[in-house]
């Protein structure tokens, strides 16, 4: 009878893992496909010859663009995210100044923020300044929304870190930012690794932004490129599913070589509405 | 020591460049939407300062309450749902081998954008070749339907996908919560002889209590700003059947150049996303600390 319980146990975990993974799998099986096989085969057939030309025609036509506008505003968002985040954090916590509460209370309303009510004010401010339909725009505006919960998460960390070590590093005459980028920074490698990831994944899957303020193709991200290639695309499955696949291929593969930090900064986000 | 640490330039050097940013990209937009909401405005030319005119319009619109409550519904849905995830958890955090493995497959469509999963469920309702209706017709259903074209089912095909990104989520977060319940507990309630479920529902959930209460508000206030997922698969139609509020808003910006009003709805979206927070904050307000 307890053994049949597990069985039965066993059976619920299963469906809910395949209601996950099914389409995921179909996915990539009609990336492979060409319309023929895809409207007349059953759904689940192994593709009659792989067709990975369908995956060399999106990148060529574009998908390859946007692939690089998405790796290096990703990069570079995370790098200015992390950077400015561990500076604010280590003057929170570990500088003496009156307002650090304030200021620290600040960062955590930010995490509140519902990005719509702001995205008209956003629009009109980089009007003015010229940003419009220039990437900046995007990655300074994916380092803002994301400093908060960077923050939050390297908070608990850095007040665990001993203070001896300041202590003894100033002692010795080392100047606050050679202990900060010499000492400091290096010692708190693990929790950048997980904001690293969040900010990773945050960043390369957003939309309202890049669709907002980025209206040339050559500046565009997967998320909208792929949007405005699917609708040239509309009839060709194979080339939607190729194009699907390599935009979410990079976070697959980080999840694949991470996946306890993964869940470590998903779990640490959960604050994040 | 301390003269290095309270040394006042360098205290604005480390911490300015991210105050900054968050003040001008993050707080001074929102006092700018409440001030464009004053506005006729149509994001380009001259603005005209109009009162409380958006605000009111916005009050008695009628498309904008109805985007309220489709956004309302989805917020019921994805509460429900929590139910659904919790009893997954208890069942994973329940001694089962292999739990990790299943977590962690469970956690894959969260990785991935609303855009690709919009895109990838567009392709899974399609009427004709999608894999929904291909196994539906299997089953021997003569006319499957037609989802997102249909007004009267497309909330319901919008929320599928959206149970199938947010679960391993939310699995994760009551799982974390149930593992760390002392196993001192569990044990003593066995040796009482309490049943699985018992253990279930009279130990482990008013333990977990805490954690349930940040997952409902987390669901609740991501739905009422859901946006992107709807904004590809369906537009807000057929004709506003599946239109939220952050669409709505968009729209109103983006497609019609009507600012004005658009700053209006959004400012409206925050204060209702703060009041609903607040409220649900202060029902499940509890006192008591849980101690092991």
């Amino acid at each position: 009878m307890k053994r049949f319980g597990y069985f039965l146990l066993y059976v619920s975990l299963t469906v809910v893992a395949l209601f996950q993974l099914v389409p995921l799998i179909w996915l990539f099986l009609f990336s492979l496909k060409d319309n023929r096989e895809i409207f007349a085969g059953s759904p689940f057939a192994l593709p009659s010859e792989l067709r990975w030309q369908n995956y060399l025609k999106v990148w060529e036509g574009g998908v390859g663009t946007y692939f690089f506008n998405s790796v290096w505003i990703t990069s570079l968002a995370i790098i200015l995210t992390v950077l400015f985040a561990s500076m604010a954090t280590f003057a929170i916590t570990r500088m003496k100044w009156k307002w650090s509460g304030f200021v620290l209370g600040l960062f955590m309303v930010g995490l509140m923020i519902p990005i719509h009510s702001a995205l008209i004010p956003l629009f009109s401010m980089f009007l003015k300044v010229n940003l419009i339909d220039n990437p900046i725009s995007i990655v300074i505006t994916y380092t803002a929304y994301n400093l908060p919960i960077t923050i939050m998460i390297l908070l608990g960390f850095y007040y665990t870190l001993p203070r001896e070590i300041e202590e003894a590093a100033i002692i010795d005459g080392c100047s606050i930012h050679r202990m900060f980028f010499r000492i400091i920074l290096p010692m708190t490698t693990p929790v950048i690794s997980t904001t690293v990831v969040i900010n990773m994944i945050y960043n390369w899957n957003e939309f309202v932004f890049v669709n907002t303020f980025i209206s040339s193709d050559k500046y565009k991200t997967l998320t909208v490129g792929i949007q405005n290639f699917i609708g040239q695309y509309m009839t060709d499955w194979g080339a939607i599913g190729a194009t699907l696949i390599i935009s979410v291929l990079p976070i697959i593969i980080a999840f694949i070589f991470f996946s306890n930090k993964v869940v470590e900064g998903i779990s640490s986000s959960a604050v994040k509405g | 020591m301390n003269k290095v640490m309270s040394n006042r330039l360098s205290i604005a050097i480390y911490v300015l460049p991210a105050l900054l940013l968050v003040t001008i990209l993050v707080f001074i937009p929102l006092i700018l939407s409440a001030y464009y909401g004053l506005m006729k405005w149509d994001g380009i030319g001259a603005m005209e300062f109009i009162g409380l005119e958006n605000y009111i319009n916005g009050i008695k619109d009628e498309k904008f309450w109805n985007s309220a409550y489709h956004s309302f519904l989805l917020a019921i849905f994805s509460t429900l749902s929590l139910a659904v995830y919790l009893t997954v958890s208890l069942i994973l955090a329940s001694k089962i081998k292999g739990s990790d493995l299943f977590r962690k497959i469970y956690l894959i469509p969260m990785l991935l954008s609303s855009v690709a999963i919009a895109q990838l469920w567009i392709k899974v309702y399609n009427p004709s070749n999608g894999i929904l209706n291909a196994i539906l017709m299997n089953l021997g259903v003569k006319n499957p339907p037609a989802w997102l074209a249909d007004p009267s089912l497309v909330l319901l095909a919008i929320f599928i996908p959206i149970l199938w990104q947010y679960a391993g989520f939310y699995i994760l977060i009551y799982y974390a919560a149930l593992k760390n319940i002392p196993e001192s507990l569990i044990e003593a309630a066995k040796i009482d002889g309490a049943t699985p479920t018992q253990i279930a529902l009279k130990i482990k959930l008013p333990l977990i209590k805490e954690v349930v209460v940040v997952t409902v508000v987390l669901a609740i206030v991501g739905s009422l700003k859901y946006f992107d997922l709807i904004y590809v698969m369906t537009g807000g139609g057929p004709n506003g059947a599946s239109e939220v509020m952050a669409s709505y808003m968009y729209k109103l910006a983006f497609s019609s150049y009507d600012f004005g009003y658009g700053s209006a709805i959004g400012f409206l979206l925050l204060v209702i996303t703060l009041i609903v927070t607040f409220i649900i904050r202060k029902i499940t307000a509890t006192d008591e600390q849980v101690e092991y």
